[in-house]
C-alpha cells in the first residue's frame, strides 16, 4: 500500500526532476523550427516533435485515414498547440516546459515516463501505455501532466474546421457570420 | 456603422467610439499614461459595468480599468479556438493549484457577463435568509433587494424565454417529469434573441444585454473613460485611504505586461475584478487585513457533468444554451445541510465537449461521432453553508498573479456522488441509450441500475472526477463585523476610507444560482449608496 509518507517523497522527487529537466533544456542545442511552432520550442526544442508523436494516439480513431490528409492534420494539431500556449500565462508557459522538458531529457524520459526510445522511434503501443500509465497515476503530478496533454491535444484538434464533418458539426451558422 | 463582414448588423460599440467615446488600449501605449477621475473602476464585468453607469449617470467622472480586449459583436465569430484564448481568463483553462478544477471567467470587456450563458437568477431566498440569519446582513433580504432586481431586470430586459426550448434543455425537463421532479424555464437577459447557441462565445448579434451593451455604454455616453489591457497592479495606500491606482499596460495577446504603465488618481476606488482578481488585487496591496479574511471563502459552485447519448439527434450545440433547470436537489435539502446542487444542461460545441470526455483514442473518438446525439446535464453545488464547505483561498504566485487553493472535501464528494445519480437517472428516463458520468475512464453505461452501481462504487478523488466552476463568488465578504469581513454593508473596505468592493467577492457563501443577476442588483444598491456619499462630498466641496 502506498502511504502518504511515500506518496509525499515521490512527490518531492517528481518535483525536483521537473525542475532539474528544465534547468538542463536551456543548455542544449536548438534546431531549426517553423515560425509556427516557435512558442512551442521556446518552452523546449524537442515539444513539436514530441507532441507529433503523442498526438496520433490522442487522437486514434479521429485523425483521417488519408496518409496526407494525416499528416497534415497532427501538424496543423502541433501548430494550434503552439498557438495556444502562446497564449497562456507566463506561470502555465513555465510549467509546460517543465513538463515537455522531462518528456524530452533521456534519463527523464525513460525513468518517468517509461519511454525507452525517443518520441520519434517510439511505436503507438509504448505511447499508449504511456498515457495510461499516466492517465491512471496516484500520483497527481503524472495525472495531472497527462490532464494537460490532454487538454491541449483535444481541444486543438477539435477546434480546427477540418475536425467537424467526422463528428456531425456543421460549423456556426453561416448567416450570421 | 454596421461590419462590412456583417451587412445589416449594426455594432453600437463601435458606432459609439467612432461618435466620440474615450476608450484607451492599453496594450498600444507609447508613454505611461496618468488619468484622474472621482471614481477608478477596476473591472468592467457585471460589478464593474453596473456601478460605472450608475456613478456616471450621477454625474461623476469614471475610469474603468479592464485587463482583458475590446471586442465586439463584429469579432464574435463563434470560434471556440478564438474565443476561448480571447476572451477567457487563462484562455479558459485556469485552474486551481492543484489543478483538480478547471474555471471559466471572463477577461474581456464586459467580464463574464460577455460570455455568460444568460441564465438569470434573483438570490434564493433560502440564501438571503442564511444570510440574515448567520452574518446579520438584514439590509440584504429578498424584500429589501426586491427593487434592486426589478430595476436591473427591467434595463437588461431579464424575461422568461418564450421561444421552445432546444433538445438539449427539453431532454432534461422531460426526464425531470418522467421521475417525479419539478423543472422550470430559465429567464434569460436578451432581447431579439436569435436562438444561436452561442453565447459562451461573445453574443454576434447583440442580443445579449451585456454590460457590453448596455451599462457600459451609458457610462461612455456619460463621458467615462475605459482603459483596456491594463492589469491593476496594486492600490497605493496613503494613511487610512487609497491615493492611486498603478496599472500595468498588457502586450497585445495579454500575457506580458509591457514597460508602460498607468497611474489613477480618484476620490474614491472600486474593486469589481471578480472574485479571484479582486482579493488578488487588494492582497498585492497590502491593504491592512488584521483578521486575515481577503481572498479566504472563496467558493466555485463546483460542478460534475453526466454525458448521455440519446436516440435522437440533440445537437446541443445549437439554440439558446441554458433555459431549463431543476433546483429540486437544493430546495429540498436546508443550505447547511447536506451539499444540494442546482441541475443545469450546457452547451456541447465541438472543444467543450473534446475536452470533457475523458480518455483518449479510439473510445474518446466514438463519443465525439456521437456528438449530435450528445446531451449533457451538469450539476451546481452549493458551496459554503456548512462547516465542511470553507472553500478556496485565493494566493498570490512570486509573479503577482492570482492562484486559488480549493481543497476538495468528503463533503462536495458526497454530494457529487449524489448528483451522479441524479443526473443518470434522470438522463435514462428521457431514454437515453447510453450514460457517461464523467469520471474516471469515462465509462459508459446502457442501463440505469449498471450507472448506478458502478456510482455507487466510484472512487471520486480530484483529477480522477473532473470538476468544474463558471462561478467565482466571495474572498471579500460584506459584513459589519472586520472579523470576517473584509468590506462593510455599503461596500467599504473595513479599514481603508475610500476603497471599495463591488463584485461576486461580496457574497459570503455561494449563491446556489448563477450568479449574475446576484451581482447587478447587490451592487446596484451599494452603488446607489457610493453616488450618494460622493455626490454629497462633492457639494459639501463646492460650499466650502
Amino acid at each position: 500500500m502506498t502511504t502518504r509518507r511515500t506518496f509525499l517523497v515521490v512527490g518531492l522527487a517528481g518535483g525536483a526532476a521537473l525542475a532539474a529537466a528544465y534547468w538542463l533544456r536551456a543548455k542544449r542545442e536548438r534546431g531549426p523550427v517553423s515560425a509556427a511552432n516557435a512558442a512551442l520550442a521556446e518552452l523546449d526544442p524537442e515539444a513539436p516533435g514530441i507532441l507529433a508523436a503523442i498526438i496520433p494516439v490522442f487522437l486514434n480513431g479521429a485523425l483521417p485515414a488519408d496518409p496526407v490528409d494525416r499528416a497534415a492534420a497532427v501538424a496543423e494539431t502541433v501548430g494550434s498547440i503552439a498557438r495556444a500556449v502562446s497564449g497562456l500565462p507566463p506561470s502555465v508557459q513555465k510549467e509546460l516546459g517543465e513538463l515537455f522538458s522531462l518528456l524530452s531529457l533521456a534519463p527523464t524520459r525513460i525513468a518517468v515516463a517509461r519511454v525507452a526510445s525517443p518520441w520519434a522511434e517510439a511505436g503507438p503501443d509504448a505511447i499508449a501505455a504511456f498515457l495510461e500509465r499516466w492517465r491512471t497515476s496516484r500520483w497527481r503530478l503524472l495525472h495531472s501532466a497527462y490532464d494537460a496533454l490532454h487538454q491541449l491535444v483535444l481541444a486543438a484538434w477539435y477546434g480546427n474546421p477540418r475536425a467537424w464533418a467526422a463528428i456531425g458539426y456543421e460549423g456556426p451558422p453561416a448567416h450570421v457570420s | 456603422m454596421t461590419d462590412p463582414m456583417k451587412p445589416g448588423l449594426p455594432d453600437p460599440f463601435r458606432a459609439g467610439i467612432a461618435g466620440g467615446w474615450t476608450v484607451v488600449d492599453a496594450s498600444a501605449l507609447e508613454r505611461d499614461l496618468v488619468l484622474e477621475a472621482d471614481v477608478a473602476i477596476v473591472g468592467t464585468g457585471a460589478g464593474g459595468g453596473t456601478a460605472a453607469e450608475i456613478l456616471a449617470q450621477a454625474g461623476l467622472r469614471v475610469i474603468l480599468v479592464e485587463e482583458g480586449p475590446l471586442r465586439t459583436s463584429r469579432d464574435f465569430r463563434m470560434l471556440e479556438a478564438e474565443a476561448y484564448p480571447d476572451l477567457y481568463q487563462e484562455s479558459a483553462a485556469r485552474r486551481t493549484r492543484d489543478k483538480a478544477i478547471t474555471i471559466m471567467q471572463g477577461r474581456c470587456v464586459g467580464g463574464g457577463t460577455t460570455v455568460n450563458w444568460t441564465s438569470s437568477f434573483r438570490t434564493p431566498g433560502a440564501t438571503l435568509a442564511y444570510w440574515a440569519r448567520v452574518y446579520g446582513l438584514d439590509g440584504f433580504s429578498a424584500d429589501a433587494l426586491a427593487p434592486y432586481f426589478a430595476r436591473m431586470e427591467a434595463k437588461l430586459s431579464i424575461a422568461p424565454w418564450e421561444m421552445a426550448p432546444n433538445a438539449n434543455n427539453e431532454t432534461l425537463a422531460r426526464g425531470a417529469a418522467k421521475i417525479g421532479i419539478p423543472a422550470a424555464a430559465i429567464r434569460r437577459n436578451v432581447k431579439a434573441c436569435w436562438n444561436l447557441g452561442y453565447c459562451g462565445m461573445g453574443c454576434p448579434t447583440n442580443a445579449k444585454q451585456s454590460m457590453l451593451v448596455t451599462t457600459l455604454p451609458a457610462a461612455l455616453e456619460r463621458g467615462a473613460t475605459l482603459v483596456t489591457r491594463a492589469r491593476a497592479q496594486a492600490f497605493g495606500i496613503e494613511r487610512d485611504r487609497v491615493g492611486t491606482l498603478t496599472c500595468a499596460a498588457m502586450d497585445a495577446l495579454g500575457v506580458h505586461p509591457t514597460p508602460r504603465t498607468i497611474t489613477v488618481r480618484a476620490r474614491a476606488f472600486v474593486a469589481s475584478g471578480g472574485a479571484i482578481g479582486t482579493p488578488a488585487l487588494l492582497l498585492r496591496s497590502r491593504v491592512p487585513d488584521p483578521h486575515g479574511v481577503i481572498g479566504k471563502r472563496t467558493f466555485l459552485h463546483p460542478v460534475v457533468v453526466s454525458v448521455a447519448r440519446m436516440p435522437e439527434r440533440v445537437a446541443a450545440f445549437a439554440g439558446a444554451p441554458q433555459t431549463v433547470y431543476s433546483d429540486h436537489f437544493l430546495d429540498t435539502l436546508p443550505p447547511d445541510g447536506p451539499i444540494g446542487f442546482k441541475l443545469e444542461a450546457p452547451p456541447i460545441h465541438p472543444i467543450l465537449g473534446a475536452i470533457t470526455v475523458p480518455n483518449y483514442g479510439a473510445q474518446h473518438a466514438q463519443w465525439m461521432r456521437e456528438l449530435p446525439n450528445l446531451q449533457v446535464v451538469i450539476a451546481l453545488m452549493r458551496d459554503g453553508f456548512h462547516p465542511d464547505s470553507p472553500g478556496g483561498t485565493v494566493a498570490l504566485r512570486d509573479d503577482g498573479t492570482p492562484v486559488l487553493d480549493y481543497p476538495l472535501t468528503p463533503y462536495v464528494w458526497e454530494g457529487a456522488r449524489r448528483a451522479f445519480r441524479a443526473m443518470a437517472e434522470i438522463q435514462f428516463a428521457a431514454g437515453a441509450t447510453r450514460v457517461m458520468p464523467v469520471h474516471g475512464d469515462g465509462a459508459g453505461y446502457a442501463r440505469w441500475s449498471d450507472a448506478r452501481s458502478a456510482i455507487d462504487g466510484f472512487a471520486l478523488a480530484p483529477l480522477s472526477t473532473p470538476v468544474v466552476s463558471a462561478h467565482v463568488m466571495g474572498g471579500c465578504p460584506l459584513g459589519d463585523d472586520p472579523k470576517g469581513a473584509v468590506v462593510d454593508t455599503a461596500g467599504r473596505c473595513h479599514h481603508l476610507a475610500n476603497l471599495y468592493v463591488f463584485d461576486g467577492s461580496l457574497f459570503p457563501t455561494s449563491i446556489g444560482a448563477n450568479p449574475q443577476l446576484s451581482i447587478y442588483g447587490i451592487v446596484a444598491k451599494l452603488a446607489d449608496g457610493l453616488a450618494t456619499t460622493l455626490s454629497a462630498g462633492m457639494a459639501g466641496a463646492r460650499r466650502a
